[in-house]
C-alpha cells in the first residue's frame, strides 16, 4: 500500500522524543465510519420527535397573497401547519452585514418567507407532522395563492434603472462595491509590449456534500433549554444565533455536533429552513428534525462562485508582468447570507488577483449584485478559485502571446523566495511564501521537459495533450481581521481542554469540529506530543457547547493551525502541572524530571520513575500522601489565536495534464499534480488527502458542475443527475509535493492545507485545455465549466 | 396515498425480520428507519451517488431504488453485517491506513461496492477499480486514496495473505 511520505518532523523544537508531529498516524475515529456506526445527524431520533418538511416557492419572486392550511392541518399524523408571520412571533428576522466591508448592505431574512418569496425553493409554509413522509403529503394539501413579481435574473442588468428593485428599503439592487487603484496602472499598460484582455466566467455551483444539512432541534420546556443536534462547522457560533433570535440566552442552548456527512463551506452558515426548525421546537415544545433532500439541497445550500470578470494583463518583451486589472461581478441572490455576508467572495477576488506576482500596478474594481436566485455565500476556497483563474488565465494568455514559456515567466515574475516579509500590491501582508520553491520543486515532480516532448510528438499523430499551470496564494489561519472586527460573533480564537484520567490516560476537549479533515487525529497528535503520551492513551471530545472550550470551528483552514496549537499548548501545560505531582511524589526536581511514552522520566536520561497510571491514583485517591498544601491540577486549558499576521498565507503550484477528444470535445484527465507549503505538517497523509480532495473539488468547477438558471430564476438541474459531480471513473490520480515554510506567530508553525487543492485546479485545468487546443488556433477556454460543447464551440466545430 | 401496507418478512442481516410496510417505502428508509441500521446512508434518493448501497440476495443494489416490499423473502445485508461478520475486515483496515473516508458518509457504500469487485477475484487494475466504483460519489477524498487502498486489498488477497 502506498503510504505518503512518513518523515520525522522538520522541526527541532516540536522534535519530542516519541513526537508525533509530521507523522502519517491513521486518525482515531475511523473504525465507527467504516463500520457503519457513525452518527450523523441524519440518524438522530428522540423520543416524541416530530419531522419538518417546508411548502417551498416555485418563483422566483412572488408576494404571497394567501396561505390556506386547513386540509394540512386535518391530514394524517400532522402536528402543526405553521406559516411565516406564526413563525415571526418566535424568531426574529437577521440582516447579514459585517461593518468592516463598508456600505455591506442587505434585508432582513425571516425563518419563514413573510408576505414574499425572494427565490425558487425559499419556505413559505412548514408542516410538521409524526413522519417525514406524512409531512410531504400534509404540504401538498397547503394551497399558497402567489402573484408573481417580476424575476431579476441577470447581475449584468441588476444596476440598470430600469430593472425592478428586490428590497425596495434598500434603495437599489447594489449589496456591495468595492474599488482598488494601486500604483500607476495606465502608464503600466501604455508602457507594456503586450496587453491581454478577456472576460473570465465562472458558473454557479454549490458543494454537494454528501449528507444533505441535518437539523434536530429540542426545546425542553422544563429545563427551558435547547439543544440542537447540528450537522456544523461552527457550534458556537450557532449557539450564538440560535440564542439571539430565539430571545433566549445563551447558556440556554447547546449545540452538539458529532459526525458530519461532508460540509466545505456549506455548513457554517444561517439557513432559513434550519433556523425555522428551532423555532419550530421551541413553538411546539417537542423535538423536531429536518433533514433536507437533495432536491431541497440543490435550490438552498448555498451557491457559490457566479462571477465575470473582465480581466487585462500587461506585459513587456522580457516576460515582466507590469500590471493586472480586473472588473468583477457577482450575483448573490436576493440576501446577502448571515453572519458571514455575501461580500467576502468578491473581496476576496480583489485581495488576491495578482497575490503570487511581484508586479506593483494594479487596479480592480467589484460589485455584488441582488438577483432572486438562490443565496450565494462562501464555499471552500471562498474567491480563490476565481482570483487564481484570472492571474493565471492571464498569465499563461501573456505567456503564448509574447511566446515565453508559461513556467518561465512565472519565474521572472512569481515574488522571490527570499524577499519575505512582503506585501502584494492589494496589501495582503506575506510572512513567508515559496513560489519559487515549489515551482522547482513541480517542474522535476511532473517531468515537465519530458511532457512537452511527448506532447510535441503526438501532436503529429493528432493527439491534444495539454499541461497547464496555477500558482497560487491562500488565506489560512485567519485572526479576527476576518469576521470579528466587523462586528459578527464569530471567534478567531480556539481552545483546548486537556485532563489526566485517573488511569493515566488523556482526555482533549478542542472547540474546532471534526468534518472529515482530521481535525480529531491533529489535534491528538498534538497533545500525545507535547504532553508525552502514546497516542491510543489520548481521547478527543469535539462538538459540544456545553463541554468544549470556546472556539470557532472549522472553516479558512483554521482547524489545525489554530485548534492544533491550542492543543499544543494545553498539553505542554498539563506536562508541567504533571511534572509538579511527580515532583512532590518523587522528591525531585520537576524541571528535571519529563513524560515520555506515559511514564515520568529522568530528563537526562531517560530513567523510568513513575508510570503515569500511578500517578494518577496517588493524586486522585491518596492526596493525603502529597505534601500538605500541595494541590494537584490535572486539568488545563489554552487558547490560541493568530496575533502577529492577519492571516498565515500559504502557497503552491498546480500542474494538469490532459488530453482532448477534439472530435467529442471530451476532457481526459490524464495527472494532476500539486505541491504546496502549508508550514510545519503535523500529518503528512491528512494534508495530501486535503489536497486531493480539494483538487477534484476544482476539478467538478472547471469540467462539470453548473447550477443551471432560466431566465425566469427557476433552477433547470437541481438533482444529481443533471448537476454532474466528479466521480471515481473520470478523476485522475494526483500526486502531492510539500515545501515547507511554518510560521512563527505559532510554536506549531502550521497553516492551513483545505482549499489550496479547490483553489487552483480550476485554473490549471483550465490552462491545460487551451495549451492543448492553441495548435488548433481555438478561441482561448475562460467560461467555466468548460463542457464539451464549449469545446467544439472554440474549436468552430459546431 | 399512504393506506396501502404490507406485511414482509426478511433477513437482514442474518436475523429473522417481521414488519409492516407502506408500498412505497424505500429499502434504504426501511432500515434505517423501521431497523434502526443507520450505516446504510441516504444522498441523493434518485440512485445516483450508491451512499445506500446494500446487498440483497447477494447482489449489491441501491437501497434508494428498491422498495422494502421488494424485499419480502430476501437476504438483505448491509454495512453493520458485513463487519460484525469480518467480511470485510480486511477492506476497513485499508480504508483507515490508507484514510481513504474524510466524513465517511460514503464509506459503507463504497465498501460495499469494493467488496463486489474484489469478490470477483483477480486483481483488477486502478481504472478498473475507478469503473467500478463509479456510481458511489465521494465529495471528500478525490478517489485516489480509496482506490489505493480497494488496490491493496486485492493484491494483499491476490497474494493470499
Ligand atoms: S441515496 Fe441511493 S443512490 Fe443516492
Ligand atoms: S468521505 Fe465524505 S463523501 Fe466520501
Amino acid at each position: 500500500m502506498k503510504i505518503t511520505d512518513d518523515s520525522p518532523p522538520v522541526l527541532t523544537a516540536l522534535d519530542r522524543p516519541n513526537s508525533y508531529i509530521g507523522r502519517s498516524v491513521p486518525r482515531p475515529n475511523l473504525q465507527r465510519l467504516t463500520q457503519g456506526r457513525g452518527q450523523y445527524v441524519s440518524d438522530v431520533a428522540l423520543p416524541r420527535m416530530a419531522h419538518v418538511a417546508y411548502v417551498r416557492s416555485p418563483h422566483a419572486h412572488a408576494r404571497i397573497v394567501k396561505i390556506t392550511i386547513d386540509a394540512a392541518k386535518n391530514a394524517t399524523g400532522v402536528i402543526a401547519v405553521v406559516t411565516g408571520a406564526e413563525l415571526a412571533k418566535v424568531m426574529t428576522p437577521w440582516v447579514g452585514v459585517l461593518t468592516h466591508l463598508k456600505g455591506l448592505k442587505s434585508a432582513p431574512q425571516a425563518p419563514l418567507a413573510v408576505e414574499r418569496a425572494c427565490w425558487q425553493g425559499e419556505a413559505v409554509c412548514a408542516v410538521v407532522a409524526r413522519t417525514r413522509a406524512e409531512a410531504e403529503d400534509a404540504c401538498e394539501l397547503v394551497e399558497v395563492s402567489y402573484e408573481e413579481l417580476p424575476a431579476v435574473t441577470d447581475p449584468e442588468i441588476a444596476l440598470d434603472g430600469k430593472t425592478p428593485v428586490i428590497h425596495a428599503s434598500l434603495g437599489d439592487n447594489l449589496c456591495f462595491e468595492r474599488k482598488l487603484d494601486v500604483g500607476a496602472v495606465d502608464k503600466a499598460f501604455a508602457e507594456a509590449d503586450a496587453v491581454v484582455e478577456t472576460t473570465f466566467r465562472f458558473g454557479r455551483h454549490t458543494g454537494v456534500t454528501n449528507e444533505p444539512r441535518s437539523v434536530v432541534a429540542d426545546w425542553n420546556e422544563g429545563e427551558q433549554r435547547m439543544t440542537v443536534y447540528h450537522g456544523t462547522q461552527a457550534p458556537h457560533m450557532m449557539q450564538n444565533l440560535f440564542a439571539k433570535h430565539l430571545g433566549i440566552a445563551e447558556h440556554q442552548v447547546r449545540v452538539l455536533t458529532k459526525d458530519v456527512g461532508g460540509s466545505f463551506g456549506i455548513k457554517v452558515h444561517t439557513y432559513a429552513d434550519e433556523m425555522a426548525t428551532v423555532a419550530l421546537s421551541k413553538l411546539l415544545k417537542r423535538p423536531v428534525k429536518f433533514v433536507a433532500d437533495r432536491i431541497e439541497s440543490f435550490v438552498t445550500d448555498i451557491h457559490a462562485r457566479d462571477h465575470r470578470v473582465k480581466a487585462k494583463i500587461g506585459v513587456s518583451k522580457d516576460g515582466t508582468i507590469t500590471a493586472f486589472e480586473i472588473d468583477d461581478l457577482t450575483g448573490i441572490g436576493p440576501y446577502s447570507v448571515y453572519p458571514r455576508t455575501s461580500g467576502i467572495e468578491a473581496n476576496q477576488v480583489v485581495n488576491l488577483v495578482g497575490g503570487p506576482y511581484k508586479c506593483p500596478n494594479y487596479r480592480a474594481q467589484a460589485r455584488v449584485v441582488f438577483q432572486n436566485k438562490n443565496v450565494m455565500c462562501q464555499y471552500r476556497a471562498v474567491g480563490h478559485p476565481i482570483a487564481v483563474a484570472v492571474t493565471e488565465g492571464l498569465v499563461e494568455l501573456a505567456a503564448a502571446k509574447i511566446g515565453i514559456d508559461p513556467l518561465e515567466l512565472r519565474r521572472r515574475n512569481l515574488i522571490a523566495d527570499d524577499a519575505y516579509p512582503t506585501q502584494s500590491a492589494s496589501g495582503l501582508k506575506f510572512e513567508l511564501l515559496s513560489h519559487h520553491e515549489a515551482l522547482a520543486h513541480l517542474d522535476s515532480m511532473m517531468n515537465y521537459a519530458g511532457l512537452r516532448a511527448e506532447q510535441k510528438k503526438l501532436r503529429e499523430k493528432g493527439i491534444y495533450r495539454g499541461i497547464g499551470f496555477a500558482s497560487f496564494i491562500e488565506v489560512t489561519n485567519p485572526s479576527a481581521a476576518f469576521y470579528g472586527v466587523g462586528g459578527a460573533r464569530i471567534t478567531s480564537m480556539d481552545g483546548a481542554t486537556v485532563k489526566l484520567d485517573a488511569q493515566g490516560a488523556i482526555i482533549v476537549h478542542t472547540g474546532v469540529t471534526e468534518q472529515g479533515q482530521g481535525a480529531e487525529a491533529v489535534v491528538a497528535q498534538c497533545v500525545a506530543s507535547s504532553f508525552g503520551v502514546p497516542l491510543d492513551k489520548v481521547r478527543v471530545i469535539t462538538g459540544d457547547t456545553d463541554n468544549t472550550p470556546y472556539g470557532g470551528g472549522t472553516w479558512a483552514s483554521r482547524a489545525a493551525g489554530i485548534g492544533g496549537e491550542a492543543a499544543w499548548q494545553a498539553g505542554k501545560a498539563l506536562r508541567g502541572n504533571v511534572l509538579a505531582v511527580a515532583a512532590s511524589i518523587l522528591q525531585a526536581k520537576p524541571e528535571e524530571l519529563d513524560i515520555r511514552n506515559g511514564i515520568v522520566v529522568d530528563k537526562a536520561n531517560g530513567t523510568e520513575r513513575l508510570p503515569l497510571d500511578e500517578l494518577a491514583r496517588v493524586a486522585y485517591f491518596r492526596p493525603d500522601t502529597l505534601p500538605p498544601g500541595f494541590q494537584a491540577e490535572l486539568m488545563a486549558t489554552r487558547h490560541y489565536v493568530p496575533r502577529a499576521w492577519p492571516f498565515a498565507f500559504t502557497n503552491g503550484i498546480q500542474g494538469s495534464h490532459l488530453e482532448v477528444d477534439v472530435d467529442t470535445g471530451f476532457v481526459k484527465l490524464l495527472k494532476h499534480w500539486c505541491v504546496e507549503d502549508c508550514g510545519t505538517i503535523i500529518n503528512p497523509q491528512l494534508v495530501d488527502e486535503q489536497i486531493r480532495g480539494g483538487v477534484v473539488q476544482g476539478i467538478g468547477a472547471a469540467l462539470f458542475e453548473h447550477c443551471l438558471y432560466d431566465e425566469r430564476g427557476q433552477l433547470l438541474n437541481g438533482n444529481m443527475a443533471d448537476y454532474l459531480v466528479p466521480m471515481a471513473a473520470e478523476m485522475p490520480d494526483i500526486e502531492c509535493g510539500h515545501v515547507v515554510s511554518p510560521t512563527a506567530d505559532s510554536e506549531l508553525g502550521a497553516k492551513g492545507a483545505g482549499e489550496a487543492g479547490t483553489a487552483g485546479a480550476p485554473a490549471s485545468v483550465m490552462n491545460a485545455i487551451n495549451d492543448a487546443l492553441r495548435p488548433l488556433g481555438a478561441q482561448p477556454l475562460t467560461d467555466m465549466p468548460f463542457t464539451p460543447d464549449k469545446i467544439l464551440r472554440a474549436l468552430g466545430k459546431v | 396515498m399512504t393506506d396501502s401496507a404490507f406485511d414482509i418478512s426478511l433477513t437482514v442481516n442474518g436475523e429473522r425480520v417481521r414488519e409492516r410496510v407502506d408500498a412505497r417505502k424505500t429499502l434504504v428508509d426501511f432500515l434505517r428507519e423501521d431497523l434502526a441500521l443507520t450505516g446504510s446512508h441516504v444522498g441523493c434518493e434518485h440512485g445516483v451517488c450508491g451512499a445506500c448501497t446494500v446487498r440483497v440476495n447477494g447482489e449489491i443494489v441501491r437501497g434508494c431504488l428498491m422498495l422494502a416490499v421488494q424485499c419480502d423473502g430476501a437476504k438483505v445485508e448491509t454495512i453493520e453485517g458485513m463487519s460484525d461478520s469480518g467480511e470485510v475486515a480486511d477492506l476497513q483496515a485499508a480504508f483507515e491506513q490508507r484514510n481513504a473516508l474524510q466524513c465517511g458518509y460514503c464509506t459503507p457504500g463504497m465498501i460495499a461496492a469494493a467488496q463486489d469487485l474484489l469478490r470477483r477475484g483477480g486483481v483488477p487494475s486502478r481504472d478498473e477499480i475507478r469503473e467500478h466504483l463509479s456510481g458511489n460519489y465521494c465529495r471528500c477524498t478525490g478517489y485516489h486514496a480509496i482506490i489505493d487502498a480497494v488496490e491493496a486489498v486485492a493484491q494483499a488477497r491476490a497474494g493470499g495473505r
